[in-house]
């Protein structure tokens, strides 16, 4: 009951800190899963973050969900993402009810600016260690040229992108995969 | 009878909606139409709170348009119709992944994958430094190369940067100085 619980307090404190979309928790999963906790290695999580990007829902809580999952079962799974959605639920019930006038005060705009920045520093360096447990060799980096291209400028869709790279590696990586297992 | 509609709608949304927050809002948008549930200037600002404060931003929006329509109980409902596919989808294929993971065939396909979400994390890193370290809309109007550099946040970030590899402090820690000095030094 102890680790079910923790789950919950480590994906609530993960929600209250991610600014931006799924991959702005990045950062913050990398340092409390990977580091702190090790309920997972640094590899694990891409592939569960990959899934999550792949299948139906919101990329952060069906990374949570997972990874509660993979720690704690069913349960594990609950925790982690009444832990994450929690935050919202308090914050944004609280702004709704008549403090979104904070949003528009100078000072609140400038921190969140600042915080901005912190995110692209935060998620660029997730990116670089990433990058070292993903990018293995001159097709990885072909891969990973050819998305970043297709993506930022001529706005491919992600499900064909990531359809395209689960094809490309079966083939070209299937056949090594099997070599090593005999 | 408007809590039905909430958790159809937030459920379908969850179904459907591929790739994060963001892709929510054409569904998001048409359900909010149809039932009336907010204003576009309403919808605008909805958008902007959701961006701006922590948490999942698919979440914040749930939670703030189940708010709208149903006090309390909408919210809950709308946070909870979002996630409840995303949460059976996600059990049943975490286990049969952790049955499955050591097979050839899904270990090439990861190795393939992997490379590719590395960037597609990389390309949402990129967008949030378009409107975060530039100011491209500035450098169209003057087209003054200096314009387009917001040299304080550059300032800030390569600091953060370098701090960051070298002593590893929790991310909260860069979080809450970057809030300090962006309040300070008016970002």
């Amino acid at each position: 009951m102890k680790e079910v619980w923790d789950l919950f307090i480590t994906f609530f404190r993960i929600g209250l800190f991610t600014f931006g979309g799924g991959y702005a928790m990045l950062p913050l999963i990398q340092k409390e899963v990977v580091e702190s906790k090790k309920w997972a290695t640094e590899q694990e999580v891409l592939d569960i973050y990959a899934i999550g990007q792949s299948t139906p829902g919101l990329i952060a809580v069906n990374t949570s969900t997972f990874l509660g999952y993979k720690r704690k079962g069913i349960l594990g799974a609950a925790a982690s993402t009444l832990g994450i959605v929690t935050p919202s639920l308090i914050i944004i019930m609280l702004i709704a009810t008549g403090l979104s006038y904070l949003l528009d005060y100078a000072i609140v705009k400038h921190m969140l600016a600042g915080i901005r920045v912190a995110v692209v520093a935060l998620v660029l360096n997730a990116v670089i260690r990433m990058w070292k447990s993903s990018v293995k060799d001159w097709i990885g980096i072909i891969i990973f040229a050819v998305t970043f291209i297709a993506v930022t400028l001529f706005n491919f869709s992600m499900i064909l992108v990531v359809a395209c790279a689960i094809v490309l590696g079966m083939a070209i990586y299937l056949r090594k995969v099997k070599e090593q297992n005999q | 009878m408007i809590y039905l509609e909430v958790c159809i709608t937030f459920f379908t949304i969850g179904l459907f909606s591929i790739g994060g927050g963001l892709a929510t809002l054409p569904l998001l948008q048409e359900a909010v139409e149809r039932y009336q549930w907010l204003t576009n200037q309403e919808f605008v600002d909805m958008i902007a709170i959701s961006q701006s404060t922590p948490g999942p931003i698919g979440i914040n929006m749930a939670t703030y348009v189940g708010f709208n329509t149903g006090g309390i109980l909408g919210a809950l409902l709308a946070t909870f119709s979002i996630i409840l596919p995303s949460f059976i989808i996600i059990i049943i294929i975490a286990h049969f992944f952790m049955k499955f993971n050591e097979q050839p065939l899904v270990r090439s396909a990861f190795m393939g994958l992997r490379p590719a979400v590395t960037a597609l994390i990389a390309a949402a890193c990129f967008e949030v430094v378009k409107v975060s370290l530039v100011h491209i809309e500035q450098y169209v109007e003057t087209q003054e190369l200096l314009q387009l550099f917001d040299i304080k946040a550059i300032v800030l970030f390569l600091v953060l940067f370098i701090t960051m590899n070298k002593i590893r402090k929790h991310p909260i820690v860069y979080i809450i100085i970057a809030a300090v000095i962006g309040g300070i030094f008016q970002f």
